[in-house]
């Protein structure tokens, strides 16, 4: 535990991790948002969630091979993964919407590995990283760095949350998902093109995934197995959060990037992951004892 | 020939073939160990998953468990666990006499399966309570933090693994372990056909049907699914400790605790068998063993692809199973017997 004695002998180095945390966890909230959206309309836990947020840091690096500014890389990737997303939807994931949850876990499990050796295959197993070309800011007297790529992913976070938020409840198809959700059935009866509303949930749900790997890869680094602790994260997020609140995933996903950074400064960076899966462990415990108390259950 | 006939006739084909492996197919044997112990881990984890309705990605926590364990026993019995593991297992100074390896030996497995089955009782009485998926995601969470906490502890090796005891050459080990895995999976299969034809496999089959409805009729859910998870960890934790010294190197997270590999397969063996059948997890764990080695040999760098869509294939195409599609096809043959109805029943409302 140096490392606390540390934390404590320099007030400042707590805001750095804070700060660190935040931004990291804001990137969270964004591939959670997604997450929160095909488990409340398609009632699906999409596995494959982290593999689209490092196909989307690929994508992007895709750009910076052809000397193209990664900033670009964003809106790419974003576009790129909904297509995939779409196509997905028509290949597979429309056979799981109505099956047992557990047949849609193992099946978006099954996407997940395929598309894990694919980019194995594809990009080479390197760890990679992507030069934003945006500075570093010193805040107090230079005691404090942060790297503006987070900022960027911090405020881009909020935009896309707020976007969504809107999307959800102004757009026709926005109300079209909302009603799909709510109640499927009704919602074919109505009229709506159920198939189509469940295909543009996936595909957004890739394509915000795609935004934050382009992040991802911006702000960190990425290599073709990384994937998995992002579902997690997403999945974590969307339990504290609860379905169908878009600001309370912002929240976690923010409390989970800060409680991490301190986390593995404090543990040590090789049990961060560790801290992680443990974490989530002690989410759905938590959960499981509050609702026991008003003799409900997890389910 | 009735389907009791068929049963005993499998099982009597099985025991011959098992037994006769090693003069027909030398050359195969330790496929074939690994072969019986895969049988084993569809085995358990259609105890929970089939028979009981709780997916488990986490078994494998278990399996890894008992590798550690059982390894860790035949060292200590003999020498100091730390120098052995810091000196990476090679070194010239740890040798081990053949009584000495069978006593480790001896002593090992069991201990791996009590100490799996202790980590079962902890972790169950803890996570047990959740329901559907989120006991599925709560495990795998556990598996993979297994793997991280293990490459993280330095007595057992760390990131850099453990080797297990070389055993002498005067042994046959290649035969030994053969007889060793057989013998584990023949104990499984005839334990948990007795354990389903009693009470308690109607318990727990309950649980799966109905939680909240078996609850409010009075079964103790969480102790129900607390003693099965315990008995599958404790086959499981030995099939780990015989697994750990068939591949002679424990790595935490490429071996042990394999959530991605290991952890996912032993579901597929046991979906493509039949989920909640006795037979089920031996037919689907050998077609499935065949299957991977043929992937792994002829399609290495994309096995995890063939693998993904083998996944895809058989849950979206074919969630019942090959037993359940017999049952489905031929009802009379594969089906249940009137007999064994009426006795179902019988006991149902007893």
């Amino acid at each position: 535990m140096d490392n606390l004695n540390l934390l404590i002998a320099a007030p400042i180095l707590n805001v750095q991790l804070l700060l660190d945390g935040l931004m990291i966890g804001a990137i969270f909230a964004l591939a959670a948002f997604g997450m929160a959206l095909v488990w409340g309309v398609m009632n699906i836990i999409n596995v494959a969630q982290g593999e689209f947020v490092i196909l989307g840091g690929y994508m992007t690096l895709l750009l910076v091979k052809y000397g193209l500014p990664p900033l670009l890389g964003i809106p790419f990737a974003a576009i790129t993964l909904f297509v995939l997303g779409w196509l997905l939807y028509r290949l597979i994931i429309w056979r799981i919407v109505d099956a047992d949850m557990f047949i849609s876990l193992l099946a978006t499990f099954g996407v997940s590995i395929m598309m894990q050796q694919l980019m194995n295959e594809i990009f080479g197993s390197d760890v990679r990283t992507a030069e934003s070309g945006l500075g570093m800011s010193y805040l107090f007297n230079n005691m404090v760095t942060v790297s503006q790529i987070k900022v960027l992913a911090f405020i881009l976070a909020f935009v896309i949350g707020l976007a969504l938020w809107l999307f959800l409840k102004r757009s026709r198809l926005g109300q079209a998902i909302r009603a799909t959700s709510q109640n499927p059935r009704a919602a074919r009866i109505l009229g709506i093109d159920t198939g189509r509303v469940y295909a543009a949930t996936y595909a957004i749900n890739a394509a915000l995934c795609g935004a934050a790997g382009a992040l991802v890869v911006m702000a960190w680094s990425i290599h073709p197995y990384a994937g998995l602790p992002y579902t997690v994260r997403s999945f974590m997020i969307v339990i504290m959060a609860g379905l169908g609140n878009l600001g309370g995933v912002i929240a976690a996903g923010l409390g989970l990037g800060a409680a991490e950074q301190f986390a593995g400064f404090l543990l040590g960076a090789e049990y961060q992951l560790a801290f992680v899966f443990l974490l989530l462990v002690a989410v759905l415990v938590w959960r499981q004892i509050n609702l026991a108390r008003k003799r409900q259950y997890l389910k | 020939m009735n389907r009791t006939t068929y049963h005993y006739l499998a099982i009597a084909v099985l025991a011959l073939l098992g037994v006769a492996a090693p003069y027909l197919f030398p050359a195969y044997l330790s496929q074939f160990s690994k072969l019986w112990l895969f049988i084993v881990l569809a085995l358990t984890w259609d105890l929970t998953g089939g028979q009981m309705g709780y997916n488990s990605f986490g078994n494998v926590v278990f399996f890894g468990v008992g590798m550690y364990a059982a390894a860790a026993v035949q060292v200590a019995l003999y020498y100091p666990l730390a120098a052995y593991t810091a000196a990476k297992g090679g070194g010239t100074e740890f040798i081990f006499n053949t009584s000495q390896f069978l006593t480790g030996l001896a002593a090992g497995l069991p201990a791996a399966g009590v100490l799996a089955a202790l980590t079962a009782v902890a972790l169950g009485l803890i996570i047990l309570g959740m329901r559907g998926h989120y006991f599925a995601i709560a495990t795998l969470g556990l598996a993979i933090a297994a793997g991280e906490l293990a490459s993280g502890w330095d007595l057992i090796g760390a990131g850099s693994g453990m080797v297990t005891p070389t055993p002498p050459d005067s042994l046959d080990t290649t035969t030994l372990f053969y007889y060793l895995s057989f013998a584990l999976a023949a104990l499984t299969f005839v334990f948990l056909a007795w354990l389903y034809s009693t009470r308690y496999g109607l318990a727990i089959n309950a649980i799966r049907d109905d939680e909240d409805k078996a609850e409010a009729m009075g079964h103790h859910t969480i102790r129900n699914k607390v003693i099965a998870w315990t008995i599958a960890a404790f086959f499981l934790g030995m099939a780990g400790g015989i697994f750990g010294n068939l591949s002679k190197f424990i790595d935490p997270i490429d071996v042990a605790f394999n959530g991605a590999e290991i952890g996912v397969w032993m579901i597929l063996m046991a979906i493509l068998g039949g989920k909640g059948t006795l037979w089920g997890p031996v037919i689907g764990a050998s077609v499935f063993y065949v299957m991977k080695e043929l992937f792994w040999t002829y399609l290495l760098g994309w096995q995890r692809v063939a693998l993904g869509l083998l996944i895809i294939l058989i849950v979206v195409f074919f969630p019942q199973g090959i037993v359940g599609w017999l049952k489905e096809r031929w009802p009379s043959r594969f089906g249940p017997t009137a007999a064994e109805m009426e006795a179902a029943d019988a006991k149902g409302e007893a």
